[in-house]
């Protein structure tokens, strides 16, 4: 097992519980960034950190944090964005429910930083136990004196709150988060002005994801010049993904951003291979919105290289021949899976979830849904291919908030990679109807189980 | 009518007070939860119009946020809803065949209740368990892992809730 900088801790017996964080080493950060270095200092070193936004766009924490406009008077907020509502993703809720403090412990050193007096924590209505989790934490951080009024005598006051959500993946995208924040329905808001200049009620706001938070704690104990030194070029630090689909191993990891995804996928440490004895056919690395890779693209670039878990390699060879790390939602297919059906669910999801303000958007993701959900029953045309392209298409780059390009991606690389599995569901109508996979040649030929 | 009881509005005035000053419709989320669980796992129209007086905005602002958001029910439901996962990574490991079983053993399809009032069967998407997948929502919690025999299992399990209930 690699470096571990979050979750290190978090199989420790009791580790929710105040004494027991505290006892293996708990709020130093805290004590050591309040006491010792200013709000300006601690911006510089996650700066220097590299740390990149953990929700998906992988946009650089310190840079984003040195944005936030300070006007005479006006406070200023921090939002965690603990919404976690992208398909394949599950690690905010593990890291949340198995060592909560380290969230609030990022969350006070954050807030600090920022000169946020209120913080809020904005979870997905589901995870209704894991807020009373968060609760919970709070207040014993509250009655150890980290957080309240003059938080160790530093004259620093701090509250933070949880506020549940009901059900909308739209929440996630920050400006509708703000917007749900304030009791209205979750409809993204046109940028600018960027939440940084006027976020929630108009003031100052700052959203970063849950483990983008908890990762200003190794931060700070160990300077942002050595976390820059975990990892490899512009992927610093360590990455939780969350493993799914037909492995052996679902779950999260936490992984040092060196590994490659041959390792991640097949060794016994992380996914452990593909389940029941199958072969890997493909994969979404990054959460649904992320373009699927056959096996032989996922595991190798086109140049032949291998391909690592990490920002850069990860998209080496852009939307053609690569992915993204996005949220770090790792879905894997095996050999008998059908990439229509798929794609199909998703479709069906971003329509869903679509808040229906742009038309592209709106239409679009319904118009894809029907299309595959045709072809899925057997019952498309060829040209039913190439109408789904187009709209995708049309809708990405012509929306108010990124849904719309989340939702037309994965479509986009489905057609791209498995275009004569689509055919097939036309020309094999019936075969496609009755056993649900598509064609073999996509299957991985190196791992073969025994 | 239905009120909130004294606790649940020292609750409600506690959940305002997170907010800025004048700005209590943030509570807006959080204070229909409370409403849900205590009116009958619902929000009728009534109660809606209760949560805008309670906080001191119209009741199409009540509106217009009870209908964006999938946990809020604008119809009664069963008094167990078992919402169940139908998205990638769910339908990888098998959803559909849960979701068909679930369907069969209770007599309904996805979106209607049983004649007794008991169970509500409904579709959701991703629910941020897909490592744990074939799973469902039922009530605060999650079930993950889901077979066929734990589905028994559970339906039986409210079944002897509900009697001790009565
Ligand atoms: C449709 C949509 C859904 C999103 N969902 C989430 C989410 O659930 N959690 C999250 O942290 N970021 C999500 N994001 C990204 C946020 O808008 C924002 O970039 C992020 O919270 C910033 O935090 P970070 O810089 O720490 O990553 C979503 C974006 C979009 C467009
Ligand atoms: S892209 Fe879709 S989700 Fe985003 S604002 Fe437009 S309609 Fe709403």
């Amino acid at each position: 097992m690699g470096v571990q900088l979050l979750l290190e801790k978090a199989k420790v017996e009791g580790i929710r519980k105040y004494e027991v964080y505290r006892r293996e080493g708990g709020y130093r950060s805290v004590e050591k960034a309040l006491k010792t270095m200013s709000p300006e200092v601690i911006v510089e070193e996650v700066k220097k950190s590299g740390l990149r936004g953990r929700g998906g766009a992988g946009f650089p924490t310190g840079m984003k944090w040195s944005f936030i406009a300070k006007p005479e008077g006006v406070p200023r907020h921090l939002v965690c964005n603990a919404d976690e509502s992208e398909p394949g993703t599950f690690k905010d809720r593990f890291l949340m429910e198995f060592i909560p403090h380290l969230l609030i412990e990022g969350l006070i050193v954050s807030s600090f930083a920022l000169g946020s007096n209120t913080t809020y924590i904005y979870i997905r209505g589901e995870y209704a136990w894991v807020a009373e989790i968060l609760e919970f934490a709070i207040g014993e951080a509250k009655a150890n004196g980290f957080l309240g009024k003059n938080i160790l005598g530093t004259g620093f006051d701090c509250e933070i709150y949880v506020h549940r959500g009901a059900g909308a993946y739209i929440c996630g995208e920050e400006t509708a988060l703000i917007e749900s924040l304030e009791g209205k329905r979750g409809n993204p808001r046109i940028k600018p002005p960027f939440p940084a200049i006027q976020g929630a009620w108009m003031r100052p706001t700052v959203v970063n994801n849950v483990e983008t938070l908890a990762a200003i704690v190794p931060i700070i104990n160990l300077g942002g010049d050595e976390y820059a030194k975990i990892g490899v070029g512009k992927s610093t630090g360590t990455k939780l993904m969350s493993a799914c689909g037909n492995i052996k191993k679902p779950g999260v990891y936490e992984i040092d951003m060196t590994i490659s995804v041959e390792e991640f996928i097949f060794s016994d440490e992380y996914c452990g291979g593909i389940a029941n004895g199958k072969r890997l056919k493909a994969c979404i690395p990054g959460g649904s919105s992320v373009p699927i890779l056959p096996a032989n693209l996922l595991l190798k670039t086109a140049k032949g290289d291998t391909r690592y878990m990490n920002y850069e390699s990860l998209s080496d060879g852009g939307f053609a021949t690569g992915s993204m790390m996005g949220s770090g939602g790792f879905i894997v297919l095996d050999e008998d899976q059908c990439v229509v059906k798929n794609t199909y669910t998703f479709a069906r999801f971003y329509r869903h979830e679509s808040c229906g303000q742009c038309s592209p958007c709106r239409e679009g993701t319904g118009w894809m849904e029907k299309l595959l959900l045709r072809l899925e029953n057997g019952q498309g045309k060829i040209s039913d291919i190439d109408l789904l392209w187009d709209i995708q298409r049309k809708i990405e780059g012509n929306t108010i908030c990124p849904l719309g390009d989340a939702a037309a991606w994965p479509v986009a690389a489905a057609i791209r990679h498995f275009r004569d599995e689509f055919e097939w569901h036309v020309t094999h109508a019936e075969e496609a109807v009755k056993r649900n996979y598509g064609l073999a040649h996509y299957a991985d030929p190196i791992h073969v189980p025994a | 009518m239905n009120k909130f009881s004294e606790e649940k509005l020292a609750k409600v005035k506690e959940i305002i007070s997170h907010y800025p000053e004048g700005k209590q419709k943030s509570a807006l989320l959080p204070v229909l939860h409370i409403a849900q669980d205590s009116f009958g796992g619902w929000l009728s129209a009534e109660t809606m119009d209760y949560v805008a007086e309670l906080l001191q905005i119209t009741p199409i602002e009540v509106y217009e946020v009870a209908t964006f958001y999938s946990m809020y029910n604008l119809k009664p439901v069963g008094k167990y809803m078992f919402e169940v996962c139908q998205t990638g990574p769910c339908m990888l490991n098998g959803s559909d065949n849960i979701i068909a079983y679930i369907g069969e053993k209770l007599g309904i399809k996805p979106g209607e209740t049983t004649a007794d009032g008991l169970f509500t069967l409904k579709t959701a998407e991703c629910l941020g368990a897909c490592g744990y997948a074939p799973m469902m929502q039922l009530g605060k919690h999650y079930r993950e892992h889901l077979t066929k025999e734990k589905v028994d299992s559970i339906i039986e399990e409210c079944r002897k809730n509900a009697e001790a209930n009565n």
